[in-house]
């Protein structure tokens, strides 16, 4: 008994280390983005251009970039915007002059949700025809889930978004070609998910959206569970006479799951931050929106705090798959005391 | 290791594949979006999504919808740019003005037409050939918050429209000072004649004093501030529209306004205006062309033909005031990018005299503009200067062009570098592909930068150091007059006190021409002054200094229930507009 105690403080505190270590590198991490941020903004335009008209006399133009403290150094901009970021102040957008916090805050439920309904878009639709595509891989069936698979990675997610508004909007007309319908507000988060014409407008930007996951979750799930269907234990299942349903769904699918399962949750990271593309085709109110208006017009202050929190998320599901893999996989506890 | 592939199929292909494809979306033109792939679907869905219905299922208690009824004259609008700040004086820019001017109303309005006439200034009158002017207010005018409209109000407006942080500072000239002479008169006087003073005062919108103190909004919020202003977010004007919501680049709601000074008279029918900025071009024409929204602005060139052909939409196009056109840098003495070293050859008219026969005009508006563009002997639209009839174009003449050149010293062309933004104008990139066919036809080889407008301008203007020795750019005049092009456009800009010249890319300089742009401004007499203004004109026009190359064509998509006139200065009214 008392050599199981030992083992689980041993484990409690390899597990804090862990974290710890892995909280530290998070920070460098977003430090990192910060510094290529402000790298790359020079290349993105002169901001004054977008907050003043074309006819603006230049004194007045000099005014205001004095005024945004535009003529200091880069690294002295850089050091200023950090300072105040880690105070949670991430300033107030250039073409909005509205606090960019409040900004990103607003459009967060419209990403968010998307993101949500893509996912499950892509693990229910991928899953299943995974399983089927590999229970029965010859069947016709079989055979249009992998052309489908293929187009799902080929195309351009635009090109998608595009032609599926002309086939179910100006054609048909049975779904909205832009915007989120109808929201309702259950607090600070507006919600298009009770709502009609909220739930029509999320169905084409979340096919768009997670059409390539899709395909990933379908192909990964197909080459898993032929090679599970193919290991000894299967066979031993089968020798002992269990029914073929109990082998498929009992045994090799949820085996095939737990891979499925981390990449799902990192690709939630990739669907949030790419969903600037299915957000900008469908005029999505979301961050990704925000985004790309916030290039065009070279909104520093917007595209700073989009890009940290981009990193802050791709960070933090990282941590938490990590953490979870050693949940799941009892066997990868014995790495968590290396160094990373 | 199936998780390894996984791994790398979601780092190795996705992201750079994104990556990849948003860079080339934020640098495509708005004109190559991705909407000419899907052209030629057919449109025949004629009725759009109906309003929402709660789920029954959802516990409708603690729910608040948002939704909003479908009014018979609700009109949808949806345009390329955000409406982004409430403020009227923080950008003065087209479509912010034209959303605003629903809202707001300045003391002069402009019509139809574009001819000035009253607005919140029942009349005027300018005194001492313009050095002295009154101003008799409209009585019974109320702001949206039932506040009186009063020479209080126009006196607070016009120190706020000249505060720090607003964008607006030349609309009321620095020295020009305010008096109330009683609730309803103002006078204004000014050191120096100005009688075109109140040229721009359509779009200098008057502010309710009382409401601005009230919240805190005597001034405009500059783009550097640490905290939002109340009028960035909110308005109070006295205008046919009021804002009902506004969320910054998602949607804005505009309400009829039942006590509007004018209601009785008004000309449209509608009672409520949604606004949803589409910046994709190809969304933007599905949404009208599925009948999701009434009016669209702009439409792509390339989808006119398409929506006239859609059962339940069509465009309005016409003439737009802004000018296009191309110059070159005329004042180094070694261009920035040229083959030619030691010499500037734009510094000699015969080169530049070449350019301009180089370029085939009817073919860039046949081909290029698809016959949606006025060519232009000027560098001002019809519209603002009566006499441009007069003046006519030299002819497209390309061997004409290469005597010229070898005139010069250039038998064989040189090689220069060309400035073109890719999403300002209306197909800029194409038209600068096509002029760089048109003088490689006479020897010169031109290499260009296409640029989105954000690298483009930080580049050729003043603040990049005029970094360009052929360029591209387009111009309205912000006062509706000459003076503005004479003035900004093509004065010296050798005095670095003055602002002469700051929007002259190229520095183009005749000091014959400046002479006549300073009498221009103080001359009272209407035909003088026109004369005085032709005789500037034919000066720049012989000394070849720009290439006035077409008015742009503005292009409204539209169904076929709603109607609107459509302003030469692409300002979207509403109070002119009806729907079914």
């Amino acid at each position: 008994m008392p050599l199981f105690k030992n083992a689980d403080a041993a484990r409690e505190t390899a597990m804090l280390a862990f974290t710890i270590r892995r909280a530290l590198q998070a920070l460098g991490v977003l430090l990192a983005v910060g510094i290529i941020a402000f790298a790359m903004f020079r290349f993105a335009g002169d901001p004054v251009n977008q907050i003043v008209s074309i006819d603006t006399p230049a004194a007045e133009r000099e005014e205001v970039r004095r005024s945004l403290g535009l003529d200091d150094p880069v690294p002295v901009q850089f050091g200023r915007y950090f300072l105040r970021a880690a105070q949670g102040n991430f300033g107030i957008s250039y073409q909005f002059r509205q606090p960019v916090a409040q900004l990103l805050i607003d459009r967060m439920p419209a990403t968010l949700e998307l993101a949500f309904c893509a996912t499950v878009f892509a693990l229910t639709f991928g899953i299943l025809m995974g399983v089927y595509s590999a229970l029965r891989r010859d069947s016709l069936l079989s055979k249009l889930f992998q052309a489908v698979s293929l187009v799902g990675i080929s195309l351009p997610t635009f090109l998608i978004g595009i032609l599926l508004i002309y086939l179910f909007s100006v054609t048909l007309g049975l779904l909205p070609s832009y915007g989120r319908g109808d929201t309702v507000r259950l607090g600070w988060w507006t919600s298009g998910l009770f709502t009609l014409s909220g739930l029509k407008a999320l169905i084409m930007p979340s096919i768009t959206l997670g059409l390539f996951q899709m395909t990933l979750i379908m192909r990964l799930v197909r080459a898993e569970m032929l090679e599970v269907l193919r290991s000894d234990y299967i066979r031993f299942a089968r020798a002992r006479g269990l029914k073929t349903r109990a082998i498929h769904f009992g045994h090799a699918l949820k085996n095939t799951l737990v891979p499925v399962i981390t990449i799902a949750g990192l690709q939630l990271g990739a669907i949030i931050a790419f969903a600037i593309i299915t957000e900008t085709v469908f005029q999505w109110p979301g961050m990704g929106l925000l985004f790309v208006q916030a290039v065009q017009n070279v909104d520093i202050p917007i595209m700073a705090a989009y890009l940290l929190l981009v990193a802050a998320i791709f960070v933090t599901i990282n941590l938490i798959v990590d953490i979870l893999y050693t949940v799941v996989d009892p066997r990868l506890r014995s790495t968590l005391r290396q160094p990373v | 290791m199936p998780l390894d592939r996984g791994l790398r199929a979601f780092y190795g292909t996705r992201p750079e594949g994104e990556a990849a494809f948003l860079a080339s979306k934020i640098a495509v033109s708005r004109n190559k979006s991705p909407a000419s792939q899907s052209r030629g679907l057919p449109a025949e869905n004629d009725r759009m999504l109906k309003r929402s219905l709660l789920l029954a299922a959802t516990a409708a208690a603690f729910l608040s919808a948002t939704a909003l009824g479908a009014g018979a004259a609700t009109v949808r609008y949806a345009n390329q740019g955000d409406l982004k700040s409430l403020d009227p004086y923080t950008l003065n820019e087209t479509t912010t003005n034209a959303h605003l001017g629903n809202v707001y109303e300045g003391l002069t309005s402009r019509g139809k037409d574009l001819a000035i006439g009253p607005g919140l200034a029942e009349r005027w009158e300018m005194l001492e050939g313009g050095k002295r002017w009154m101003f008799y207010l409209r009585k019974g005018v109320k702001f949206h918050n039932g506040n009186d409209f009063t020479a209080d109000d126009v006196l607070f407006s016009a120190d706020r429209v000249r505060a720090q942080g607003s964008n607006f500072l030349t609309r009321v000239p620095k020295d020009a000072k305010f008096t109330k002479v009683d609730d309803y008169t103002v006078e204004v006087t000014l050191p120096t004649p100005n009688p075109i003073m109140h040229y721009q005062w359509d779009t200098w919108y008057i502010m309710d004093k009382e409401w601005a103190e009230q919240n805190n909004a005597t001034a405009p919020t500059p783009a550097s501030a640490q905290t939002p202003g109340h009028a960035a977010l909110n308005t109070n004007g006295t205008g046919p529209f009021r804002i009902e919501s506004h969320q910054p680049g998602v949607r804005t709601v505009f309400k009829a306004n039942p006590t509007w000074w004018n209601d009785a008279k008004k000309e449209h029918n509608i009672t409520e205006v949604i606004f949803t900025p589409i910046g994709n071009d190809a969304t933007r024409v599905a949404a009208l062309l599925s009948g999701e929204v009434d009016i669209i602005e702009p439409v792509p060139i390339q989808d006119i033909a398409r929506i006239n052909a859609s059962p339940n939409a069509r465009t309005l196009t016409g003439p737009e005031v802004r000018t296009i056109f191309l110059s070159f840098d005329q004042v180094r003495d070694e261009l920035l990018s040229s083959n030619v070293k030691g010499k500037n050859p734009f510094k000699d008219k015969r080169v530049r005299e070449a350019f301009y026969k180089a370029i085939d005009i009817e073919t860039i508006k046949s081909r290029v503009m698809r016959n949606l563009a006025t060519p232009s002997a000027l560098m001002i639209a019809p519209e603002f200067f009566p006499l441009s009839k007069e003046f006519t174009r030299p002819k497209y003449d390309p061997d004409g062009a290469k005597k010229l050149l070898a005139e010069a010293g250039y038998p064989n062309g040189f090689e220069v570098g060309m400035n073109c933004p890719t999403d300002r104008y209306v197909n800029d990139g194409e038209i600068c592909q096509a002029a760089v066919g048109m003088l490689a036809r006479v020897g010169i080889k031109i290499n260009p930068i296409f640029e989105p407008k954000a690298q483009y301008f930080a580049k050729v203007l003043k603040a990049g150091g005029y970094q360009t020795s052929f360029y591209l750019l387009g111009w309205t005049p912000g006062t509706g007059d000459p003076h503005n092009v004479l003035y900004d456009i093509m004065g010296c800009r050798d005095n670095p006190q003055s602002t002469r010249g700051e929007s002259n890319l190229g520095g183009y300089c005749n000091k014959k021409l400046d002479e006549l742009t300073d009498k221009i401004l103080v001359e009272a007499d209407a035909s003088k002054r026109t004369g005085m203004i032709a005789e500037a004109f034919k000066i720049g026009n012989e000394d070849f200094g720009y290439i006035p190359l077409h008015q742009q064509a503005l292009a409204w998509g539209v169904s076929k229930k709603f109607s609107i006139p459509q302003r030469a200065d692409n300002e979207i009214l509403f109070y002119w507009a009806r729907k079914e």
